[in-house]
């Protein structure tokens, strides 16, 4: 392709947990250092630091990233933070993407934290603000308003039912139980999700992820180190991200254009021509149940309107055709916004690996991708990696 | 290297364990005030809106008819060119029915599900709404398509705020009888 | 392949005090449409876009969801960068140095008058256990930090209130800057203590405004503009964010930053291959602790460039041409794009009254405030 080329070679997270103990300093600490030591290194041979973590609402201090630099490793090192909302985890790898492809650096650590709990009463609260100040908040909406908008005219447009949705909770739940790091893992059924509480028709209990505290980082290194650290490098082959525009009540809500341009770019980069048969395993982020469905269009892994279809039949478990969250997602394993993207580029460092134990699918997977997506519905960010 | 291998660190807490001082925490409660210049496009939308109207913003190049206004057009990336006034009435595009408030506290027992809407502005562009309530109707008889129209403030109420639009309701009156006949 | 990154266009809508008469979203208009007429490109053939912003300064939780309508990304690849505008220009340089994009516009903005206890918000930057609750004025912080600087260089006070004499006067022959005027040092001294030694006058002023530059590859930029400003170096760096275990008297981050950036740039004596500086001054003592940091003069002896007028603009070594943070205004993430702009109407020859001549080599260097300890520096050239 011409560009240099990027390998992950190191992975660490947390448990995802609904209130930790821990400060977020301390699990960015926690996270990091497992990386580092996951592929034998040690801070003082990383280049440059980079940090995502979402909104400082959450963790109520101004300017974030600044406050958990030393927790990140980036004591004294050249450090940034970058954030699109939601989108942020995935977007970490992209970040430190840029630093090596453009031989700014060879080894670059990468964090993502997030820590909800510190937000009283709910960190559902804190997104008041995330809505236009002045034609929007003095309606007073909730953060779920927006997702039960879009879950209800993505049912209508392609005629689907909260049962064929809930499929995805069932499913990821399920999934989580072999995640060592799972916050909701169980298995439950699809009316246990249709009797939960409704929140915000069409949106349910347990058809959302979970606030969580938590954190992962990834070490990311050019070609050169890489050979010296690991036989079994995992490439960063495309990345991609778009954001949509700020006025979500003016877009079709049935379709997440943004994550589409977002794969396109990315597949593009990887030379990726029909997806749905050259991506193996594949994590869309899945914050709420028809979001999973949603993205898996926008990734053009299916047709549009075809994904509940593709569940339904099973194709879309750990040992179907194309496992989707195979880690259990943010539903099961839990949503540290941020840190909930970067476990999920992991997931896939260690599917391509063959590392990831129990919940490894089977065929030995070369090529998968991880998605997610943030702010007013609009941002998409995609990695496509390859063993 | 696998995630088994690892004793994952995180130490999860219950509420009763911070509320019966096991584990001490510090509280704070930051006291930001902002107070935001609405600027041309928007301050004509609320100016308009005291008066009891609806106005959008048109682009001669794109031909599309905004809402909200807007002073620049952000694809043709030009400024755009005139204001056009809309009507009070509307599609619904999609609705949720709510039993949460904004903070994440349930309805109380007795007050009526709160009911959100995308609503497509009568004379704007196809497609272009904006975010606000329902009202007047029952939740159970909501559905996409619906035509709305606007209940206002009394015109001594209406302070220039997209609250001088108490909500939309149904708006029976001439869509229902034309379409008995 | 690409071996080097230039500035094609830029635009800005000047500061001022107070902008009641446009959004934030009006603003960046204003800037955007300027910096791509500028450089000759529309944004529909911009391939990438980058915004320098922080939540509560929006008063937005998620700022981001803003960041696309005004600079024409509306599905581009867009991100945002919680961090000075410098450091937003070292992504972009690092995008196109890629090779996955050719072109990349960076925006970074202030609505600082929007924002009406900005004390409060800074306060909230500091650490939720250790700092907050002694309820310290963030600037006691700076004032803590000036007086072990004076203490460890022999600076005077007269001599940080020079500073604040030149920046000022600067201001007044740049017409984007808010706070030019003719004062003398007693006024700084006598204006009323704030955290001793630091007194009201020592202090910048918020201001708004927003700055658009757009950044293209080699070939690109020579096809656009017959005097491409070409990144030389970039640098950033972040010391500890812990207040306890700082270095009081030095700034680190300043040091490694510009190390970092005069390795890049193969610049081995900057005090001599530098031309002229915009460095951050949002206290006064802040401009000769980082002129000292990044070794324009050996430690101790930046007081003494002040008073001696080495650092006014008909001086060997010119610094804030531009009127700096005391004069322009401090502007939040936008502080650093201002100083990038200066570098870059200087280079072009464009900067009017304030055109120091035969300049070829400029450095631009930011601070990102009181509690953090975090800074970038940049160099641009016009060879
Ligand atoms: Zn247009």
């Amino acid at each position: 392709m011409g560009y240099r080329k990027v390998a992950i070679v190191g992975a660490g997270m947390t448990k995802f947990v609904r209130r930790a103990q821990e400060t977020g300093k301390e699990l960015s600490w926690q996270a990091a250092k497992m990386a580092l030591d996951s592929c034998e290194l040690t801070l003082d041979q990383v280049d440059c630091v980079t940090l995502g973590t979402a909104p400082d609402a959450f963790d109520g201090v101004h300017m974030k990233g600044e406050y958990l630099a030393d927790g990140a490793g980036a004591w004294r090192k050249p450090y940034m933070r970058h954030y699109v909302g939601g989108g942020t985890g995935v977007f970490s790898p992209i970040h430190g993407w840029f630093h090596i492809a453009s031989g700014m650096a060879d080894i670059v650590l990468v964090v993502a934290e997030e820590k909800m709990s510190s937000c009283h009463p709910h960190p559902q609260g804190a997104f008041i603000t995330i809505f236009d100040h002045t034609t929007e908040q003095p309606l007073k909406p909730n953060l779920i308003w927006i997702f039960a908008l879009e879950m209800n005219r993505y049912m209508q447009t392609y005629g689907l039912s909260k049962k064929d949705i809930a499929l995805v909770s069932v499913k990821n739940k399920k999934n989580a139980i072999d995640h060592p790091a799972a916050q909701v893992a169980e298995e439950i059924t699809v009316d246990d999700v249709l009797n939960s509480e409704t929140l915000a028709w069409p949106v349910n209990r347990l058809d959302i992820s979970p606030a969580s505290d938590g954190a992962a980082a990834i070490v990311l290194v050019s070609e050169r180190v890489a050979r010296r650290l690991t036989d079994k490098p995992v490439w960063i082959d495309g990345v991609g991200f778009s954001i949509d525009t700020a006025y979500w009540a003016t877009r079709d809500l049935s379709y997440p254009n943004y994550v589409e341009t977002a794969a396109r770019m990315a597949y593009d980069m990887a030379g990726i021509t029909e997806p749905s048969k050259q991506i193996h395993v594949a994590e869309p982020y899945d914050p709420f149940d028809y979001k999973e469905l949603h993205h898996m269009e926008g990734l053009m892994l299916c047709p549009r309107g075809k994904a509940a279809q593709l569940t339904a039949d099973g194709v879309t478990q750990r040992d179907g055709n194309m496992p989707i969250c195979p880690s259990g997602g943010a539903l099961g394993v839990g949503n540290p916004i941020a840190a909930t993207g970067l476990m999920k580029v992991i997931e896939i460092f260690l599917q391509l690996r063959g590392d990831a134990g129990k919940r490894q699918v089977p065929g030995n997977p070369t090529c998968g991708l991880a998605q997610a997506w943030g702010d007013l519905m609009q941002m998409g960010t995609v990695v496509v990696m390859r063993s | 290297m696998k995630l088994e291998d690892y004793e994952l660190r995180g130490t999860a807490l219950r509420s009763s364990d911070i509320k019966k001082g096991k584990v001490l925490s510090t509280s704070w409660e930051p006291d930001l005030k902002y107070a935001w210049d609405n600027g041309v496009a928007i301050g004509r939308y609320l100016a308009e809106l005291k008066a009891g109207q609806i106005i959008g913003r048109a682009c001669h190049k794109c031909r599309r008819i905004m809402i909200p206004p807007r002073m620049f057009c952000e694809l043709c990336f030009r400024p755009t060119d005139e204001w056009i006034p809309l009507e009070d009435t509307g599609t619904v595009n999609t609705f949720s029915i709510v039993h949460v408030n904004w903070d994440a506290s349930r309805r109380k027992k007795g007050e009526p599900p709160l009911i959100p809407a995308v609503i497509e502005i009568d004379g704007a562009s196809k497609g272009m709404g904006i975010m606000h309530m329902l009202s007047e109707v029952d939740p159970k008889d909501v559905k996409i398509g619906m035509k709305v129209k606007a209940v206002w403030k009394s015109e001594e109420e209406r302070e220039g705020a997209i609250t001088d639009i108490l909500y939309f309701k149904p708006a029976r009156a001439k869509a229902g009888k034309r379409r008995k006949q | 392949m690409t071996n080097r990154v230039a500035i094609v266009g830029i635009g800005t809508t000047g500061f001022r005090p107070v902008t009641p008469d446009v959004s934030f979203r009006e603003l960046i208009f204003e800037a955007a449409r300027k910096a791509y007429t500028d450089a000759g490109l529309e944004p529909s053939e911009i391939d990438g876009f980058i915004t320098a912003a922080e939540d509560f300064v929006e008063g937005y939780s998620i700022a981001d969801e803003y960041c696309p309508d005004q600079i024409g990304a509306v599905l581009k690849p867009t991100q945002t960068i919680p961090g000075d505008f410098i450091q937003a220009l070292a992504t972009g340089y690092m995008m196109i140095m890629t090779g996955a994009f050719k072109t990349v516009a960076i925006e970074a903005h202030s609505k600082a008058s929007n924002i009406k206890n900005v004390d409060e918000l800074t306060g909230f930057a500091f650490d939720p256990v250790y700092n907050r609750p002694l309820r310290e004025s963030p600037h006691a912080i700076a004032g803590l930090e000036m007086m072990r600087y004076m203490f460890e260089t022999c600076t005077s006070a007269d001599q940080c209130a020079s500073v604040v004499v030149k920046n000022k006067f600067n201001a007044m022959h740049n017409p984007y800057a808010a706070f030019g005027s003719d004062i003398e040092t007693i006024d700084v001294l006598n204006s009323e203590p704030v955290s001793l030694p630091i007194h009201r006058l020592d202090i910048a002023q918020h201001a708004d405004g927003a700055v658009v530059a757009v950044l293209a590859a080699e070939d690109v930029a020579l096809s656009l503009t017959d005097i491409p400003i070409w990144i030389e170096g970039l640098g950033w760096c972040t010391d500890t964010p812990t207040l306890e275990m700082r270095d009081w008297g030095e700034a680190v981050y300043a040091a490694y930053s510009a190390e970092m950036a005069y390795r890049m740039a193969g610049i081995t004596n900057p005090a001599a291959d530098i031309d002229f500086a915009e460095i951050c001054d949002e206290y006064s003592y802040k401009e000769l602790q980082h002129m000292e940091a990044l070794k324009l003069c050996m430690p101790g002896e930046a007081g003494h460039f002040v008073e001696t007028g080495v650092t006014d603009i008909s001086g060997e070594l010119p610094i804030n041409v531009s009127g700096g943070a005391l004069g322009v205004g401090h502007l939040f993430e936008a502080s650093g794009a201002h100083k990038i702009l200066e570098l870059v109407e200087q280079l072009r020859g464009e900067a009017g009254m304030r055109q120091i001549p035969d300049v070829e080599v400029g450095l631009a260097q930011t601070w990102r405030g009181v509690p953090t300890a975090t800074g970038a520096v940049a160099i641009l050239s016009n060879f």
